[in-house]
């Protein structure tokens, strides 16, 4: 059985990396100094998709990703690794969203997509942390939700999913259509594919083509297959009460930058031996070990 | 108008017994409630829920909501979001709860999703307070301040939800402590109609297999740990902290660059996304000193920080710093353990 899968993804500033660079005078995080990256999770997700597309010949996987026009570098990363088509749901009218603001325009955009048996996305995002929009995407489009998945099959239109819980692993069927959000444990992405990463080198959205010369813009539109779609909040119908700040029920109230406090340490070397004896018999003199 | 619907729990167990998390949530919620003069409730959906309210009350519940069905135990969404959801819409609560484990993560968002109230996940802090509209200039009182790290644990945040009812907030097991109120507190047992909130057409997603293991490790209530990051550098590198920890009673705890290089489990993961700790020792070995882990080992008693940079981070809030490489210092910390400990 062919399968409509949507990949929901995230171009995310790598929050793991921040060096001291990234940081500016006065101790605020400089984002435009980190890297953007394909939402780790969120490959983890891409390579279930893969993995269901190669067992179900005929397969095709859209990557649909809500952020700035220049998220569709996210999309090309994913075309390059085996995904067919992407579209970037974009809009100011979309800025300042919390989790429930986002997941009501990603659910508009599904609805928009129309054709679609699984929703796979990672667990969640390194910028946030917060796993939400997954499971509010699910209850949006009134489907059922399957979270911690790392092991997605489908047979006889029916997914067979393992999950890995906090507590042990748990083995679950669901009916599609269906929305699985997967851990990072599971299989890591497989790497771009050399032929592939030809293919769609010049795989761009509208606004994209728009700054391209005019040779590449003549051969993106000779290849249908290089066009990538870019939705605003009204293509898909979104309630414009729903979107953004509007539609965010949680507001940032303050923002502090973390400052841990520094302590007066004592500095031994690595090779002064006997600095180290005394520190091993000062822990145990004070029953901190031993 | 001062809000007076309650504060609840969604208290989650296993074997008859309420975890951990809900038990430190019951804490917070109990104080909170305090604060906001309403009552501390506490939900509790499954099988076998015989006199479990007894385990709730010692930490202050004035309400224990019970809803017996077998269909509930073990948890599956949809099914636990129905009942929350559609009791929710019922009594109305100003605060929810909930553990951000693999239960509250799944729940939580959906039962928000569902009722357009905010949620804020993994709050590291929960406190009352008053807010004021920044464009209107309208002023609410006793607004449930959802304190978290965000991006990366770099900054902090604190999260309101102004309009939406009811504020909803999830937090690590670990993060608030948990305390006995009174040992003889008694409230309310509501026992709910399972009929009247289970949605029969919930039960779409089927357990076929589960394993549940309990944990072998426990680096939560660890009173020493060794952690190791990304500058352990290796798999192997790692065996030499499981020596230390072994010769000195220890747990073995990691950072997540360590994790998500491979080099040990998820399970001993410290920090904003893992963990939170606060062992009487704790040696951090290789590294760095992200912010999202020392959010979750801040609190240690006596930090050791064995790293060959003499300028990582973590070494600030270190109390001795040894500038050395692991596979050197380690061994020597095992032998002049074993010679000076009788």
């Amino acid at each position: 059985m062919s399968l409509n899968i949507v990949v929901l993804a995230k171009q995310v500033p790598d929050t793991r990396n921040v060096g001291k660079d990234a940081m500016k005078e006065d101790g605020t995080i400089n984002r435009s100094a980190l890297p953007a990256i394909f939402n780790p999770e969120d490959l983890n997700a891409l390579e279930q998709a893969l993995q269901l597309k190669e067992t179900n010949p005929g397969s095709k996987i859209t990557i649909l990703t809500m952020g700035p026009p220049r998220a569709a570098e996210i999309i090309r990363e994913a075309l390059y690794r085996g995904a067919d088509t992407g579209i970037v749901l974009t809009d100011r009218a979309f800025a300042g969203a919390d989790t429930l603001a986002t997941s009501y325009a990603l659910s508009a955009a599904i609805r928009h997509i129309k054709d679609f048996d699984i929703i796979i996305g990672g667990r969640q995002a390194i910028d946030g942390d917060t796993a939400q929009v997954g499971p509010q995407v699910a209850e949006k489009l009134g489907l059922p939700q399957v979270t911690y998945a790392e092991e997605v099959k489908i047979e006889n239109g029916k997914a067979t999913i393992k999950r890995r819980l906090e507590s042990g692993v748990e083995t679950v069927e669901a009916p599609l259509p269906l929305v699985v959000t997967v851990n990072g444990s599971a299989t890591p992405c497989r790497p771009r594919n050399a032929r592939l990463l030809q293919k769609y080198k010049y795989a761009v959205t509208p606004s994209e083509k728009a700054t391209l010369a005019p040779e590449k813009a003549k051969l993106v539109e000779t290849r249908e297959y290089l066009n990538l779609y870019e939705w605003s909040a009204a293509e898909v119908n979104a309630d414009p009460e729903q979107i953004g700040l509007a539609g965010s029920p949680t507001k940032v109230k303050g923002i502090v930058n973390v400052v841990f406090q520094a302590k007066e340490s004592k500095r031994i070397a690595g090779k002064d031996d006997a600095a180290i004896e005394d520190l091993v018999k000062d822990l145990i003199a004070n029953h901190t070990i031993g | 108008m001062a809000d007076i619907n309650n504060l609840i729990v969604y208290c989650e167990y296993e074997d008859g017994k309420v975890a951990d998390i809900s038990l430190e949530l019951l804490t917070k919620g109990r104080s909170l409630a305090t604060k906001l003069g309403v009552k501390l409730e506490a939900l509790v959906l499954g099988d076998k829920l015989e006199g479990i309210e007894n385990q709730l009350f010692p930490y202050g519940a004035d309400v224990v909501y019970k809803v017996e069905d077998s269909r509930l135990y073990p948890y599956t969404s949809q099914p636990h979001a129905s009942v929350v959801i559609n009791l929710f819409k019922e009594i109305k609560p100003q605060v929810c709860l909930m553990g951000a484990s693999s239960i509250g993560r799944d729940l939580g968002p959906r039962v928000s999703s569902s009722l357009h109230s905010g949620l804020t996940a993994d709050c590291t802090s929960l406190e009352i307070g008053d807010h004021t509209d920044a464009k209107t200039g309208k002023e609410y009182h006793n607004l449930l301040y959802q304190i978290r790290p965000a991006f990366g644990g770099n900054i902090v945040a604190t999260i309101v939800n102004p309009d939406c009812r009811p504020q909803m907030a999830t937090v690590r097991e670990g993060v608030m402590k948990k305390e006995i109120f009174d040992a003889n507190y008694k409230g309310e047992v509501i026992n709910l109609e399972p009929e009247k909130y289970i949605d029969p057409a919930s039960f779409v997603v089927k357990i076929i297999d589960r394993h549940i293991e309990k944990s072998k490790i426990n680096i939560k209530n660890a009173s020493i740990i060794v952690a190791g990051g990304y500058g352990v550098g290796s798999k192997e590198n790692f065996d030499l902290l499981f020596q230390l920890a072994d010769t000195l009673g220890a747990e073995v705890g990691a950072s997540r660059a360590a994790v998500d290089a491979g080099f040990t489990e998820h399970e001993r993961q410290i920090g904003q996304t893992g963990v939170t700790v606060h062992p009487k020792l704790y040696i951090a070995c290789g590294i760095s000193g992200q912010i999202q882990h020392i959010a979750g080992m801040q609190d240690s008693s006596i930090i050791i920080s064995i790293n060959n940079d003499p300028n990582a981070p973590i070494n600030a809030i270190a109390d001795y710093v040894i500038t050395g490489d692991i596979e050197d210092v380690l061994p020597k910390l095992i032998k002049y353990y074993k010679k000076n400990s009788k």
